[in-house]
């Protein structure tokens, strides 16, 4: 079976993000930027699951500007078969990728998509859930534990309550949470390998996709600062200011 | 015209506590009705629950066998079809809202508004972007239905009254898809006063050592009455459950109260607390992040403040 996996780049989870001053958006000249972080452990399980000799191909997505080919590569070392670079200058929305990854199952035909749950910039946590109904297949969102057999997906799932297990026949379309793998470290050699893998690069107005976003993101401002506290010195000292405050 | 429609969330035959703080939000819309719709295998008693919610204006029954489960691909498409005639569609960010929502959104072919901090008109709200470092305002086309997840922690939740709106059966001619079963749902079983709604929460970090340390931290969450967190080092590690996590993907909780105990405060742990009212932290090394937007710090080794605490607080 065939894998693809949604690899987006993003803002680096350890940059302190800056608002800039007129409000129109947020500093990201100069920024590290780093896969997001929920893409690298869908990377990272679909590797697995074709070790196990449960998957023959894996194949990352990236929907983005030209410059995405450094990041693909990284994927690639680190252990897909081939990337797919979707290309565009434009702002790409959940709907819009989730339109996008459509016309891709319809020319790949995969078995499964592992998507993040959620991508650490816009913090929307959306495409996988909008994707699998868009597909009108199972969905099985923050998955800690993934396991196929017999043409089925048994997911466990991180949810308020605990961990709830549910069953998808495939194809499916599964997004990852933190606990559900441990990424590995790509090694120096396989960078070298990594450069005469195929990138198949799509112009995203070629795909036919309705990119159009009805919702506009009008102002950006910095969250209200909480103001700095006072120390104390002691147990004695912090259970009086807890009392004075009421709080206990 | 502004009619909203706010869906329950539900366990075990009981109203989750963030569906009315749902219909907090969707009353700051000042829409003409807010209607819940519940979607259970025996939906009664949670109606009735649900109807008692102030600024309700009616509530909406789906009996299905199907729907004794949640599941996103089994509800969506119920949804997607009795939204028509709603101008907005309300879910909690929770969980269940974050897996059931984007997926009605896209039947009904928009985009989804995640996390909803405010309202400030029918079609303009703000919402947290790169784990609350930035807030956006965004707006939403007039002529879309708006379907958003509401951020709980940043709504109270409203009121429950003595009256009763109505309860209306619907029955909807919605084939259902078989692909997905659920299979089990482990719950962790605790008395402790739940996360997402306590006054006081006590959480530990990777400070605390192990699981057995972590007794300390419930111990004293009980002497105080609080809940207990933890941070995302402290669930990896094995200390406690992954249901007990706080901050950008773990629970976003918003109590008078807020202890992190042996918590450095990296900005993913203080995505989720951002809204308590006083943070305090206690932490052997003084120049933790977390001392930064404490509003009580205590630098020293939480292995002997806490027991002192205890005694300090007494009886
Ligand atoms: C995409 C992404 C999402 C994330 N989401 C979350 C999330 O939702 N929630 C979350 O919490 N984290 C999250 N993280 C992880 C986060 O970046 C930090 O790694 C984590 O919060 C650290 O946990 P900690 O403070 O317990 O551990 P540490 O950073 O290791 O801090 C432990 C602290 O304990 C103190 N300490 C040690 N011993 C004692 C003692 N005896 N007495 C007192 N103090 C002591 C130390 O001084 C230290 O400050 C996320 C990370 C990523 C990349
Ligand atoms: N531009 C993109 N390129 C590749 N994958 C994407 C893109 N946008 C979203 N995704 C996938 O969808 C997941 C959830 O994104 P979001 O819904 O934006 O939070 C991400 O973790 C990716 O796996």
């Amino acid at each position: 079976m065939k894998i693809l996996v949604g690899y987006k780049r993003v803002v680096d989870y350890n940059v302190r993000i800056q608002v800039k001053p007129d409000g129109s958006g947020v500093v990201t000249d100069g920024v590290k930027l780093s896969a997001n972080p929920f893409d690298d452990i869908a990377l990272e399980e679909a590797l697995r699951l074709r070790e196990k000799g449960l998957a023959e191909e894996v194949v990352i997505v990236g929907i983005g500007p030209a410059d995405l080919t450094a990041h693909l590569r990284n994927g690639l070392a680190m252990g897909a078969n081939r990337a797919i670079h979707v290309q565009t200058t434009d702002a790409v929305s959940p709907l819009a990728a989730a339109r996008t990854f459509l016309k891709l199952i319809e020319k790949e035909q995969p078995s499964l998509v592992i998507l993040g749950k959620q991508a650490i910039d816009d913090d929307a946590n959306q495409t996988g859930q909008m994707l699998a109904a868009l597909w009108d297949r199972p969905q099985a969102t923050f998955a800690s534990k993934v396991e196929i057999a017999g043409g089925k997906v048994t997911v466990t799932r991180e949810v308020d309550a605990g961990l709830e297990t549910i069953e998808a026949e495939l194809p499916a379309v599964i997004t990852t949470d933190l606990r559900l793998n441990e990424p590995r470290f790509i090694k120096l050699p396989d960078i070298m390998k990594a450069k005469s893998k195929p990138i198949d690069v799509i112009e995203l107005g070629s795909l036919g996709v309705e990119v159009a976003d009805h919702i506009k993101t009008t102002h950006y401002a910095a969250p209200p600062k909480r103001s700095k506290g006072v120390m104390v010195k002691d147990a004695a000292e912090l259970v009086a200011a807890l009392k004075q405050k009421g709080l206990l | 015209m502004t009619k909203i429609l706010v869906i329950a969330e539900h366990l075990d035959g009981k109203l989750n506590g963030a569906t009315a703080r749902a219909v907090s939000a969707a009353v700051a819309t000042t829409p003409e009705s807010i209607d819940v719709i519940v979607l259970s295998d025996a939906p009664e008693a949670i109606a009735a629950e649900a109807a008692k919610i102030e600024g309700v204006s009616k509530v909406l029954t789906v009996a299905r066998a199907e729907n004794a489960h949640g599941l996103a691909a089994v509800l969506a498409p119920q949804i997607a079809k009795a939204a028509a005639g709603y101008s907005h569609v309300f879910a909690p960010s929770t969980t269940f809202g974050k897996d059931l929502a984007p997926r009605v959104a896209a039947l009904l072919g928009v985009s989804q508004v995640s996390d909803v901090m405010s309202v400030e008109g029918s079609h303009t709200f703000k919402r947290p972007i790169y784990a609350g470092n930035a807030i956006v305002t965004v707006e939403v086309d007039a002529a879309s239905t708006v379907v958003a997840t509401i951020r709980t922690a940043s709504w109270p939740a409203a009121a429950s009254t003595n009256s009763s709106a109505s309860v209306e059966a619907l029955t909807l001619d919605v084939t259902l898809p078989s692909h997905t079963r659920f299979v089990d749902l482990q719950q962790g079983k605790s008395d402790r006063p739940d996360l997402q709604g306590a006054a006081k929460v006590v959480s530990g970090g990777r400070g605390v050592g192990s699981k057995e340390n972590f007794e300390i931290i419930y111990k004293f969450a009980d002497k105080i009455g609080a809940g207990v967190g933890a941070s995302r080092a402290a669930v990896d590690a094995g200390y406690c459950p992954n249901e007990m996590q706080v901050g950008q993907t773990g629970k976003i909780i918003a109590p008078e109260l807020y202890m992190a105990i042996g918590i450095s405060g990296a900005i993913q742990h203080l995505t989720g607390i951002k809204d308590a009212g006083t943070i305090v932290a206690i932490n052997k090394d003084g120049e933790a992040p977390i001392f930064e937007i404490a509003d009580i710090g205590l630098v020293g080794d939480l292995f002997k403040i806490l027991p002192e605490l205890e005694a300090a607080i007494g009886q």
